[in-house]
């Protein structure tokens, strides 16, 4: 298969439904309403189901029901829908199943708008719903990659049983982009034994659930879910660096903002400004050895994002105070052009060598 | 001298015992649903989905594969589960605040789409779990922790019928209502209960069956008053009854 045309929303659809994905309940929401209509049209094609739920927090559960029986299962929103799904997530943590979902940015906060943010970060790497739990979070910056990292969920959700977030903002979904699909190996996972199918003689009854009224028992349980986050921690980590080998300056930014980056770290560096650039691809678990590999050596970071400061606490995180960390951010749906960043990165660097 | 077994526990439900309160009819609606999955021989191509309230544990009760739902999910959760699984059975068994307060949505949008679920909802007219608060089918004059000068309609408006709510929807296929207050009613309960998932089997559509219960702890009666509570206050307020038989007849 060669490399065709389309639309982010579509991409990941697609993707999803070649990472064996035949179940999708969602609700419609700009600006990622492509992805619902293109699996209303699409599963019936490979013997999958679409169904459109009532509310967010229909499609979530019904995620739920269906996770519990075993099957790949997915559904996406935008910022607002996303707040309602967050019962649901916080089930599928507690009960321990896996499932994907999609969040595509909008600004916010309330309704706000539907240009591209990242103004959830908060809300996808921090918990976001009740509970004390962590959640794999990918953030694509290209359509390409959108294909490896859609696979890549839903490996991630069956190999831990947890629910993977894929965060993209409203640019990452609306832009189009040639993209090749390529037939990849998919997680080798045990029978899923623990899923409720009727128990047709094969021992049971299975129970799905997250309650535990005995308080050193749920405490125990965290215990054990804590343990699964840091192993995810361990093995889930994923980053790209640009240009960070000899650089005075590093650019820390993820998604479609990432690239308007590199951009204007190019056009530093034909002024002689060292700067380079850290791109988080997993939000949850933060990369930190990018950050303890260089923080010694550079005079600056700087967190670039489409929320008014949200990522750079986890960048503060990883540099613990070795560099300093200045931030540049437009919030509201606002991209920042490369120019801006450009200019950021010129005043950071005091005009050394320009 | 031959024995003849005339009376046996179920296999619809595990040996653990229960936690519902003396009086409660919980006990007496989950042996219903036990004996029915048993005779029609379902038990295991059932699931179940819990809900929350007194009946949140019921998921360790029934002798089949079970999910626990989030607060008024659980008909969501079981259309997720009956469309991966067309061919096995889905119920719920919800309570009517989880069912008619905060899930109203949820099964009522479940009914719409005609899912081929079966809902056993346990009305008692009040929040047990949670400490014996109003609920949406609470009655007028009905005195609660949320109501201690009794339901009024001025303040906290009327009291939801919800089986004939759902009745009106065309994916409704088998709504009824029946109680559990006493050995007629529980045995014409059982047999609306069997009626719903031999819908289900059919693939008619959604079925629900509606049943009157108790709840003497939260209504501080004693458990005969409050089964005499049901007939004299519940039954006038929420008649027995079909609403709803896609297949017409009984």
């Amino acid at each position: 298969m060669g490399k065709v045309l389309m639309k982010g929303n579509e991409v990941i659809a697609e993707a999803a439904v070649h990472a064996g994905c035949k179940y999708f309940f969602g609700y419609p929401i700009t600006p990622q309403s492509e992805l619902v209509a293109y699996m209303a049209r699409r599963l019936p094609e490979v013997g999958g189901l679409f169904l459109q739920a009532e509310s967010e927090i229909a499609a979530i559960n019904m995620v739920y029901g269906a996770a519990g029986t075993g099957v790949r299962v997915m559904t996406s929103s935008s910022s607002p829908g996303f707040s309602l799904k967050q019962e649901g997530i916080s089930y599928l943590v507690g009960s321990e199943l896996p499932a994907v979902i999609c969040n595509i940015v909008r600004g916010g906060p309330g309704l706000g708008n539907i240009q591209p943010a990242q103004s959830d970060y908060f809300q996808v790497t921090k918990g976001g719903g009740h509970g004390d739990y962590n959640i794999p979070v990918l953030a694509p910056a290209s359509l390409q990659e959108i294909v490896e990292l859609t696979q890549d969920a839903f490996d991630i959700a069956d190999r831990y049983r947890t629910p993977v977030i894929l965060m993209g903002d409203g640019m990452l979904g609306q832009m189009m982009e040639p993209v090749e699909f390529r037939e990849r190996e998919k997680a080798i996972i045990d029978e899923k034994e623990w899923a409720t199918t009727g128990t047709r003689g094969d021992g049971g009854p299975r129970i799905i659930t997250s309650l535990e009224l005995d308080a050193e028992s749920l405490e125990q349980r965290n215990w054990k879910l804590q343990k699964k986050f840091a192993t995810i921690k361990e093995n889930e980590v994923r980053y790209e660096t640009y240009q960070v080998d000899d650089a005075d300056y590093i650019m820390v930014a993820y998604g479609t903002v990432a690239r308007i980056t590199m951009n204007s770290i190019n056009q530093a560096r034909q002024k002689g400004v060292k700067v380079g650039l850290i791109r988080p691809i997993s939000l949850w678990p933060f990369p930190e050895k990018p950050f303890i590999e260089t923080r010694d050596q550079v005079k600056a970071f700087i967190s670039v994002e489409m929320s008014a400061g949200q990522m750079i606490e986890d960048v503060r995180l990883a540099v613990n105070g070795h560099a300093p960390v200045d931030f540049f951010g437009r919030t509201g749906g606002v991209v920042p052009t490369q120019e801006e960043i450009y200019d950021k990165i010129m005043t950071v660097a005091g005009g050394v060598n320009v | 001298m031959t024995m003849k077994t005339v009376f046996r526990k179920t296999n619809g439900l595990t040996d653990k015992p229960t936690h519902y309160c003396p009086g409660c009819t919980h006990g007496v609606i989950h042996r219903l649903v036990g004996e029915v999955l048993e005779e029609m021989d379902i038990l295991e191509d059932t699931i179940g989905v819990a809900s929350v309230g007194c009946s949140v544990l019921s998921y360790e009760y029934f002798n089949c594969d079970m999910t626990q739902a989030a607060h008024g999910r659980a008909p969501a959760v079981a259309t997720g589960i009956k469309r991966v699984l067309p061919d096995r059975f889905v119920f719920t068994y919800q309570g009517d605040g989880d069912l008619a307060s905060i899930g109203i949505s949820e099964v009522i949008h479940a009914a719409a789409r005609g899912e081929k679920i079966t809902v056993i909802f346990v009305n008692n007219a009040i929040y047990g779990m949670t400490g014996g608060q109003m609920a949406p089918t609470t009655l007028i004059g009905q005195k609660t922790a949320t109501t201690p000068y009794g339901r009024t309609e001025s303040v906290q408006g009327l009291p939801i019928r919800v089986s004939e709510m759902i009745a009106t929807l065309d994916g409704a296929a088998y709504i009824e209502r029946v109680s559990s207050h006493d050995v007629p009613h529980i045995m014409k309960a059982k047999k609306a209960i069997r009626k719903a998932f031999e819908t289900q089997k059919k693939g008619l559509g959604f079925s629900m069956i509606e049943v009157l219960s108790t709840c003497p702890t939260n209504w501080g009666l004693a458990p005969h008053e409050s089964l005499d509570w049901v007939k004299d206050n519940m039954i006038p307020a929420y008649p027995l009854g079909v609403f709803k038989n896609k297949e017409g007849g009984n």
